[in-house]
């Protein structure tokens, strides 16, 4: 199976300024996210994962460096244009399931297609339908997120970042909220996302267990990549 | 753009009661806008209405704007020379020409006009004496200028055609005479010549100083009384479309130099008090409208904070600002329309309620309706207005929201 990378970031820093002193959230980190690969960024409370995990996905620009997707710098691209990456090529899970709350599960996931607008209505309900079999949601799909278990909603919020069939998926803490069980199911999922799927998996988490799990490491300490 | 509406429509329906609040406010700002605006409009339409239709559009009388400048002051026109107690020639009063002037009226489509003579006359009836206005006309031209026909309480204009001695006059002065239908008086011009009078048909303008002062009658028959053979001392005009009187009383001064006064020059003061009276009324129903934005302004700046969240996974799943702040302006949009929808109807429905209400207003024996008026521009004001103000109220926090970074909400947790 060829791991081809598909993001690559190159010294990259996010320098937060606050009132009283600039923090520095990331140190020139420089990291690649690849193909058929679950990555998983590591390290103590506060070290600046998720902050690395928000530069690689595009939601918050680096203060310095750059970031590739497949050899194009896309660091000075417009907030539209890297809006539209996401959109085709990004999916996020977070600690929280994030769902909208007004919204059935079906149409949670149904969102993100029609916002690509490329397939019809009755195409994006049946591949909507189809994630959700994929994650045993299917009786659920007419169920708003606050008629779900914890397990339930992480698992609608990973159907969700599945929407478009994106090609890198960025999870912060996805099981941190969880029981044992319902993390064991999401840490699979999303193991099998990168093996079978072919994604570029890449997992914010402090649980060792979790890490153990995954194909790489990537360990961070007060904003540097150690390892 | 479907799913931005849905989207928007889904965020109003969640809170419900909220939505709720500010869509009434909508509705009744609109609804008054329509009622005090309808009513306002009307009161003025029916205003000008009795003032347009009971006086002429234009008038043109025997004087002039400017007195004659006198022989040794046209001659000597930089000398310094004043002379003192001069005065004026004596010459018979009157519109000169007028048949001329006549006919070049006549040709301006739309217009009609009538000569008249006007001179006072006392009545001698039962050993009272009253001064009276006559209004020396033709009778068969008096419907074109004049709307006395309307006010006909007994007798009828019409026999002012075969009856030469006949005058038409108002009630009070009836009453104050003892006069009735039929019966004769005489009536003494200024140079005291006498004639005989049958009254032919009493008026009733409700206007207590003319229903005592003015009296109708032939032309010929006034301008013998008055001894001044074949004059007239003035031109009534009426247009068919009143509005125009401004702009051409000024042109027919300008062609034949007697003064021409519309009837909005006549009524000057009256039309400023209509106008500064329409600008409080929008003023005041504006500021309904107002108050209700500000209630869009709450719910839709509410959604917004509430949403902080949703707004940041939308962004995260690759929503870009512009349709951030598309969903809020579609709440906006959507209270503005449905505020529209419920509204119009009900302000309609308020202008009819209001139309329909009798009343009797002090001093007078008839019984009249609320002057109600309705136009497609009241109600296309109102609902532009309620639109632009719903529009407003959710663009400043649409704004706020599509400027929102996705990062800082993820940072803080849920």
């Amino acid at each position: 199976m060829a791991k081809n990378i598909v993001l690559r970031s190159e010294h990259i820093s996010r320098i937060l300024d606050t009132e009283a002193l600039p923090v520095t959230l990331v140190k020139e980190a420089s990291v690649e996210l690849r193909t058929h690969e679950f990555t998983a960024i590591k390290g103590p409370s506060g070290s600046g994962k998720s902050s690395l995990l928000y530069l690689l996905g595009l939601l918050d620009r680096p203060t310095a460096g750059k970031i590739f997707i497949d050899d194009t710098d896309i660091t000075g691209f417009t907030d539209k244009k890297l809006a539209e990456i996401r959109l085709e090529q990004m999916g996020f899970v977070f600690q929280f399931h994030f769902l909208l709350p007004e919204f059935t599960s079906l149409e949670n996931i149904m969102i993100p297609m029609q916002r690509l607008g490329k397939l019809n209505d009755a195409q994006i309900k049946k591949a909507a339908s189809e994630k959700l079999e994929k994650l045993g949601l299917i009786d659920h799909m007419h169920k708003l997120p606050s008629q779900l278990s914890g397990g339930q909603r992480q698992r609608v919020a990973v159907a969700r970042a599945l929407a478009n069939n994106p090609r890198m998926i960025f999870a912060d803490e996805p099981t941190g909220n969880l029981d044992t069980e319902s993390s064991k199911t999401v840490q699979d999922i999303l193991k099998q996302l990168a093996h079978d799927d072919g994604c570029a998996v890449v997992a914010v988490t402090h649980d060792p267990e979790f890490a153990k799990n995954c194909d790489r490491i990537i360990t961070i300490i007060d904003g540097r990549v150690v390892v | 753009m479907r799913l931005l509406i849905f989207i928007a429509l889904k965020h109003l329906l969640a809170r419900k009661r909220q939505s709720l609040v500010s869509l009434m406010g909508i509705i009744l700002g609109v609804a008054f806008f329509l009622a005090i605006s309808s009513l306002m409009q009307g009161s003025e339409k029916d205003f000008i209405k009795r003032l347009v239709d009971n006086s002429p559009h234009i008038t043109i009388s025997d004087e002039y704007r400017t007195p004659r400048i006198q022989p040794a002051e046209k001659l000597y026109p930089d000398a310094m020379v004043a002379v003192s107690n001069v005065k004026p020639l004596t010459e018979e009063r009157g519109i000169r020409g007028f048949e001329k002037i006549l006919g070049t009226l006549k040709s301006i489509n739309g217009l009609a006009a009538s000569p008249v003579l006007l001179g006072q006359g006392i009545i001698t009836y039962a050993g009272q004496e009253k001064g009276i206005t006559l209004n020396g006309m033709i009778p068969e031209e008096i419907d074109k200028v004049s709307t006395i026909r309307d006010y006909m309480v007994e007798g009828s204009l019409d026999k002012l055609f075969g009856n030469p001695d006949g005058i038409l006059i108002g009630i009070n002065l009836a009453k104050d005479l003892s006069l009735k239908l039929n019966d004769t008086m005489t009536i003494v011009s200024p140079n005291g010549d006498i004639k005989r009078f049958k009254i032919v048909g009493i008026f009733k303008t409700g206007r207590g100083g003319y229903d005592r002062g003015q009296g109708f009658a032939n032309l010929k028959r006034v301008q013998t009384l008055l001894d001044r053979p074949n004059r007239i001392n003035s031109i009534l005009v009426k247009l068919d479309n009143p509005q125009r009187a401004l702009d051409l009383s000024k042109n027919i001064e300008r062609q034949i130099g007697y003064k021409s006064e519309s009837w909005q020059e006549q009524s000057a003061d009256l039309m400023n008090t209509l106008s500064i009276r329409n600008k409080i009324m929008y003023t005041v129903v504006s500021a309904v409208l107002i108050v209700a934005a500000f209630g869009i302004y709450n719910v839709i700046s509410t959604v917004v904070m509430e949403k902080h969240r949703d707004i940041a996974i939308l962004k995260s799943i690759g929503f870009q600002g512009e349709d951030i702040r598309r969903i809020f302006l579609i709440q906006g949009v959507l209270l503005g329309v449905a505020g529209n929808m419920i509204g119009l109807p009900i302000g309609m429905a308020m202008m009819r309620v209001l139309g329909n209400i009798k009343f009797k207003p002090p001093g007078s024996s008839d019984v009249i309706f609320m002057p109600v008026s309705w136009g497609f521009e009241q109600f296309a004001i109102a609902a532009a207005f309620a639109m632009v103000a719903s529009i407003l109220a959710a663009y400043l926090p649409a704004r706020k929201g599509a400027k929102l970074m996705p990062v800082d909400v993820l940072r803080g947790g849920s």
